[in-house]
């Protein structure tokens, strides 16, 4: 599907969705809450099938967090991302990792690194960090007095 | 190598030959013999932690073969190895295996610090709570190689280096004459 037809058949699945110009790829930005819903039509409808999830973070904005969800289908070869604005203070967004199984360790991984609870996640444990380890090192605002030289 | 080699690009066999009826006696040190020995059979330890290791491997492929220095029989196991190349950046969490893989070679052991990473951190220096900011807080590091990553030849230098400073029975200051000096003037 061609950019301008996969902007057109995301905005008929949900209205409230915008859109970034310009960049490689079509950015689409949803709430939190529709998130899910969208992420799991996208992956069910047959003309889109985005059935492959190739890479899944988030970007700290100082203001905000930002989940960025990469998809797509290997059998029409589109690509779309996904992104979602979410609360700094308390960052919560349902997980993906029943849609696409490689979800369930980046979801870790970015709930170990940024602190973003994914609601419903199997298992989320810190992925590569000690257990006990204490706030979530690729915040912006990070401190760490032994281990970081601040410049 | 012939004992009477006179070649100034190539090490001579530390020693003379005292000249007799029958041929001849070579008249050397012991310690002298074991470190010509041992610096032309290093032995390297298989470590490598990110691009660098890349680079590494390139040193021994065909077209660099860092075999011709005598450095092709790599180890996978610390025990038998005589040399670590730290090629890559060490974290917090894999200092103490390098720290472990260190102590679990025999000595005489011997390490070089390969790129900026295992120098002193690198691009790495700043802001990040993860990378040791150099190899040097966790083992001692005979020879250090500039660069991210090293070129091949960076390496091979580092490598016949560390030679030097063998035969120099591992005194940097007569490594330095020696190697450096004694060869830009001949």
């Amino acid at each position: 599907m061609e950019r301008e037809a996969l902007q057109a058949r995301i905005s008929a699945i949900n209205a409230a969705v915008t859109f970034e110009e310009g960049g490689e790829m079509l950015n689409a930005f949803v709430e939190p809450a529709e998130c899910r819903d969208l992420l799991q039509t996208l992956h069910n409808m047959d003309d889109l099938a985005f059935d492959y999830m190739f890479c899944l973070t988030c970007v700290d904005w100082k203001t905000h967090l930002t989940m960025v969800y990469h998809l797509e289908s290997t059998k029409h070869r589109h690509i779309v991302v996904i992104k979602s604005k979410l609360d700094r203070e308390n960052p919560e967004i349902d997980t993906m990792s029943d849609i696409w199984r490689t979800a369930e360790l980046l979801e870790r991984e970015v709930y170990e690194l940024f602190g973003v609870r994914f609601i419903n996640h199997p298992d989320l444990r810190k992925l590569l960090l000690s257990d006990e380890w204490e706030g979530w090192p690729l915040r912006k605002d990070y401190e760490d007095p032994i281990n970081m030289i601040k410049l | 190598m012939d004992v009477n080699n006179k070649n100034p690009n190539q090490e001579p066999f530390p020693g003379d030959v005292h000249p007799t009826a029958s041929g001849g006696i070579v008249v050397t040190k012991l310690d002298d013999v074991i470190n010509w020995a041992r610096s032309n059979s290093l032995w390297p330890l298989v470590f490598g932690t990110s691009c660098c290791a890349i680079e590494m491997m390139s040193a021994a492929s065909a077209k660099y073969d860092w075999s011709r220095f005598g450095f092709e029989v790599a180890r996978a196991t610390p025990r038998q190895a005589d040399v670590i190349i730290i090629a890559g950046t060490i974290v917090n969490k894999m200092a103490p295996v390098l720290k472990r893989l260190y102590d679990q070679m025999p000595d005489p052991k011997y390490v070089i610090a390969m790129g900026a990473c295992a120098t002193s951190g690198g691009p790495f220096f700043y802001n990040t709570y993860s990378v040791v900011k150099g190899a040097d807080h966790i083992i001692p590091v005979d020879v250090y190689v500039a660069g991210c990553p090293p070129r091949p030849e960076a390496l091979m230098h580092a490598l016949i280096s560390l030679q030097a400073k063998i035969k120099a029975g591992g005194r940097p200051e007569k490594m330095v004459i020696e190697h450096f000096y004694d060869k830009a003037t001949k």
